[in-house]
């Protein structure tokens, strides 16, 4: 029971970190329907501005204030990542509405792979470790075999999710721009003729999801403390199943499908097979894309001839 | 932050009409936006240093070359296009596609000719057939590239399914020969169908429940399925060896006839000087056999029924199933065939390497297929090709060329930045021109066959 | 009625229901009956019965929203019916429960062809290609699954020929022979219609179902359809079902008329029947019942006006 705790702690943190990555993933399926393949490489390249603003507070301006540093990263990452999805939205994804079927998922699957080697050419290819911000732990539960512990990482993690959450939501609930989004989600010309600013809306939700993702990378960073230029693939690919799971297009089932998938790995690790972690990922994708493509919360689709 | 990004559109669109000062206003935007994206990934570089912690480097030369760079490319290319439509330019004008047609025409028998005698002219422009080595290596690399790219260009051009987990299929050829020869040992000639057909298998057995997904969620599912191929291949050593692999897989025999020095070896049968080279020779027009019969099936197969219902699939699925196609089947065979040919392909991989390993199966080797597919026009065998060359052979080319050391220092290895430009090129062809560098479509009948 | 999916015949039951369905063509080769469609809570088809007779051009129309095209999309297997059955009887008395075929069987056994509102040829495939794809069945056979084919056996070679020579054919009906070797996406609109029939032709249908194939069309091109039209039903033994807004097509070429306004048939009969028919001059016109003789007088319609 003990290890059980703990194990949904740890699974709790870490879907999190996948509920923030889905949101972008199931924003932009939403308003264009297209998966934007790139985002886990945008969430990669979020930790690394991490990682660079981290260090150059901590050693060159020699900050010590933990929560300061902590602020100001995040605030670092979250609008250079936001200049990163503007910018690829703008760039790759823009000039192809219109095009064939295909084509924004494969230039989205080119901007993923020039988006990891871009940062393995500029920043090489060696895992990069940081020196852990925060040690202490809260024991929640003691008995003589087992603690069950809450580190202030965790803490820090899910409070930050929720807060931001909370933020996002009423962002999307009770400002224009959230009804614009949800217009042109429904119907981009008829929101066109209603005189909705659709390229900017489209690039405000490319850019909010790109900053979701830099808190998601920020705390990647802060939890595991390394990262390397391919560590956006997999969680990218988790963070889609969640997405899918939950029902895409979505914006609570993007979380609920993150901390599933969070709780489904971390459980798996610990009572099946640490090695086969991923597998059961993948395996989630599969089954619920062949089974239930409209997940948890979403709406079926209905074929138009 | 995103009203003060939104202002460079509204200058694209200002720029399309105004001259200079708008260009010059354009570029210089685009290049404030790059200096934007560099800070700080570009502008610092972290590094481990002598102690634990990471040590930064500044490096704010780089990003102003980059963004420099990026001012004069955006400039010309303002220039150039003037007020155009981009979309149009997308659509190509005909006189390019004419041109690249003929292109074609001409470049087709030119590669297939240096193809058929690749052997002998680097051994005579080497000097001998042991100095040719290089150029017969990396014939056999670019060559497996071709196949595996008409091999998917069947499931991708023609049928239209994204297939993102392409490699898996490889492996499945790959582990297929390794295993057999290893454990029951079989002779290459008898694995090598095999393989295909177990890859073959391999697809009908994803493609079954799959297929009936729409089109952006069958390549995350045959994604998900090539990474899952792979990890099992990791993490069940008892079959496949785990991360170490399968090593000392046996070599390939000339019908029978092994390539050895000794009196039943290949060359004492033929009345020749035992040659190591011969091996690889062979190697070499094994490939090219197997690709060229890849080559062969698809253009029948695009004649036929089948095929036309393939390409129809790709068109419109909807009005294929009013017209009484089973668009379930009809995927499943396209996905079976493409299987098949990873599948030959991959144990011809298996037999050359002697060694296999998951580290060969992982996505980025699916990408570099599908990259290869995409930049030839999807669909078209000669752009495949020409696709698998210019992608594989090109990088290793430039290696060699000693003036890009010379400008851009003894370090550089063009090899490194081949992904980055893969990556680019995915989307530069997906903007410009969607239908690939060769677009052009031939029939696959004419009414002129009538009075045949 | 238990059995299951697939090609069932049902000789024993064939009668049944024509008896309880009164009126109509003597030998139906489509039978809709007590259909209905539901979509969450809308009701698009409300319990809809009628027959389409064998050798007739039948048209259903009805104002926007009367839920036409639904019916078209159930009986081409498109949408699964939320009730009701859909016969198809061919010549010989063989029936098909189309409600219950899986998509592609709809027209390769019970050999149901269609067009669609909004065209959907392969636009990337040329015009002859186009009419090929739709021989699919015969020659798949002919060359033996792909199998033979790949060899490269005659075999397979004269039924391709019989194939072009077939849509060659056709061609000279439409008049495109000359752009057989065009992208059939390249072709002027009225053109791309004409193709889609003749795509839908080439499957060799009992049952034809036009989805609004006027729309769009010049007067000169419609009174080509109209030929054309006639030309199916007379020398072809194939009926067909359309749906129309263009009333000239539709009161100068169908045998039998159904009318359908929020996805109840409220007329069935010949073009004569429907004309004067209060109910649907009411539909049409948007107005209650009872102020219809009103609206008549006040526009001057006497039921002699075509």
């Amino acid at each position: 029971m003990e290890f059980f705790a703990q194990q949904f702690i740890n699974g709790l943190t870490l879907g999190s970190i996948y509920g923030l990555i889905a949101i972008g993933y199931t924003m932009v399926f939403g308003i264009i329907g297209m998966v934007n393949f790139a985002h886990g490489d945008v969430f990669m390249v979020s930790a690394f501005i991490a990682l660079i603003a981290f260090l150059i507070l901590t050693t060159w301006l020699g900050l010590s204030s933990v929560a300061l540093v902590f602020l100001i990263v995040l605030v670092v990452a979250m609008v250079l990542t936001a200049l990163w999805g503007w910018a690829i939205e703008r760039v790759a994804y823009r000039p192809l509405r219109g095009s064939f079927r295909l084509a924004p998922l494969i230039s989205a699957i080119g901007v993923s792979i020039f988006l990891s080697n871009f940062v393995q050419v500029v920043q090489g290819a060696r895992n990069k470790p940081v020196p852990p911000l925060v040690r202490d732990v809260i024991v929640l539960y003691q008995n003589e075999q087992y603690t069950v512990t809450l580190s202030y990482k965790q803490a820090i993690i899910m409070v930050t999710t929720a807060v931001l959450l909370a933020g996002f939501w009423y962002l999307v609930q009770k400002t224009p721009f959230g009804r614009a989004q949800r217009a042109v989600e429904q119907d981009r010309r008829m929101a066109a003729l209603l005189g909705i600013n659709v390229d900017r809306t489209i690039s405000l939700t490319f850019v909010l999801g790109a900053a979701l993702a830099a808190v998601a990378g920020t705390l990647y960073l802060l939890y595991y403390g390394v990262v390397s230029f391919s560590d956006g693939f997999v969680p990218g690919v988790k963070a889609f199943t969640a997405a899918v799971l939950g029902g895409i297009g979505s914006l609570p089932g993007a979380v609920i499908g993150g901390i599933i998938i969070g709780l489904i790995e971390t459980f798996w690790s610990a009572y099946f097979s640490i090695e086969y972690k991923d597998v059961a990922a993948f395996l989630i994708l599969i089954v619920v894309l062949i089974f239930k493509p409209s997940g948890i919360l979403g709406r079926p689709e209905v074929e138009k001839v | 932050m995103a009203s003060g990004s939104t202002t460079p559109i509204a200058a694209t669109a200002r720029a399309e009409a105004s001259p200079l000062p708008g260009l010059i206003k354009d570029a210089g935007l685009f290049a404030l936006v790059t200096l934007g994206l560099c800070v700080p990934i570009v502008s610092y570089r972290t590094d481990l240093g002598q102690g634990i912690g990471l040590v930064i480097t500044s490096r704010w030369g780089t990003v102003f070359a980059l963004c420099a760079a990026i001012f004069v490319l955006r400039f010309l290319q303002q220039l150039y296009l003037g007020g155009r439509d981009r979309r149009r330019a997308a659509r190509a004008p005909i006189a390019v596609v004419e041109g690249a047609s003929r292109l074609g025409a001409i470049l087709a028998p030119i590669t297939l000719g240096i193809a058929l005698t690749l052997p002998l002219l680097a051994a005579l422009g080497a000097g001998s057939l042991g100095e040719g080595r290089y150029w017969i290596d990396l014939g056999i690399l670019i060559l497996t590239y071709v196949m595996l790219g008409w091999g998917l260009n069947i499931v991708v051009g023609l049928a239209g399914l994204l297939d993102l987990g392409y490699v898996a299929f490889y492996a499945v050829g790959a582990y297929s020969y390794a295993l057999l020869s290893t454990v029951f040992g079989l002779s290459f000639w008898v694995c090598l169908p095999m393989a295909g057909l177990f890859a073959a298998a391999f697809g009908v057995l994803l493609g079954f429940p799959v297929l009936r997904l729409r089109g952006d969620y069958l390549a995350i599912v045959t994604l998900a399925f090539g990474e899952i191929i792979r990890l099992v291949l990791i993490n069940w050593t008892d079959f496949s060896g785990g991360s170490a692999g399968i090593s000392s897989i046996p070599r390939v025999s000339f019908f029978g006839l092994p390539f050895t020095a000794g009196e039943s070896g290949f060359a004492a049968t033929f009345g020749l000087a035992f040659n190591p080279m011969h091996r690889l020779v062979f190697l070499y027009y094994l490939i090219l056999v197997l690709a060229l019969v890849t080559n062969l099936v698809t253009l029948r197969m695009r004649r036929l029924p089948l095929g036309r219902a393939w390409e129809a699939l790709r068109e419109d699925e909807i009005a294929c199933r009013s017209l009484g196609i089973d668009t379930t089947i009809t995927k499943l065979t396209a996905f079976a065939l493409g299987a098949m040919f990873a599948g030959f392909a991959g144990s011809f991989f298996a037999v050359r390497q002697a060694f296999v390993s998951p580290e060969s199966f992982n996505f980025l080797e699916s990408a570099i297929i599908l990259a290869i597919v995409v930049l030839g026009g999807m669909g078209s065998q000669i752009g495949v090709a020409i696709a698998a060359i210019v992608m594989v052979g090109g990088p290793e080319l430039l290696r060699n060329l000693g003036f890009l050391k010379a400008v851009f220092g003894e370090g550089f290895d063009p090899n490194e930045y081949r992904l980055l430009l893969f990556g680019l090129a995915m989307v530069a062809m997906m903007v410009f021109r969607p239908r690939g560098l060769i677009s052009e479509r031939t029939p696959s009948v004419t009414i002129a066959e009538r009075g045949r | 009625m238990t059995l299951a999916a697939g090609p069932t015949r049902l000789a024993t039951v064939k009668d049944e229901p024509l008896a309880a369905m009164p009126g109509g063509p003597a030998d139906p080769v489509l039978i809709v009956d007590h259909l209905t469609m539901r979509f969450g809570g809308l009701t698009a088809v409300n319990d809809l019965s009628f027959k389409v007779g064998r050798g007739d051009i039948t048209a259903l129309i009805g104002p926007n929203g009367a839920g036409k095209t639904t019916v078209f999309n159930c009986i081409t297997g498109f949408y699964k019916p939320t009730e009701g059955m859909i016969r198809l009887v061919q010549k010989g008395g063989e029936t098909y429960m189309l409600e219950r075929l899986p998509g592609h069987d709809v027209n390769r056994l019970a050999r149901v062809a269609r067009t669609f509102q909004n065209i959907r040829l392969f636009p990337r495939m040329t015009v002859l290609e186009n009419l090929l794809v739709a021989m699919h069945k015969p020659l798949m056979r002919a060359s033996g699954f792909s199998i033979l084919g790949i060899l490269g056996l005659p075999a397979y070679r004269s039924a391709e020929k019989a194939g072009i020579d077939k849509a060659a054919a056709w061609l000279d009906r439409i008049g495109l022979t000359a752009r057989a070797d065009d992208a059939a996406g390249d072709l002027p609109y009225g053109d791309q219609r004409r193709l889609e029939i003749a795509r839908a032709m080439c499957t060799d249908p009992v049952l034809l179902c036009l989805d609004e194939p006027a729309a769009g069309l010049n007067p000169r091109e419609s009174s080509e359809l109209n030929t054309l039209l006639r030309l199916i039903r007379d020398e072809y033994d194939t009926s067909v079902l359309l749906i129309e807004h263009d009333m000239s097509v539709v009161m100068q070429i169908s045998d039998r008329i159904v009318v359908l306004d929020y996805g109840i048939k409220i007329a069935d009969g010949t073009p004569d029947d429907i004309r004067t028919d209060t109910r649907v001059i009411a539909a049409y016109l948007g107005v209650d019942d009872e102020e219809v003789a009103a609206v008549e007088a006040e526009v001057g319609l006497t039921g002699t006006q075509a």
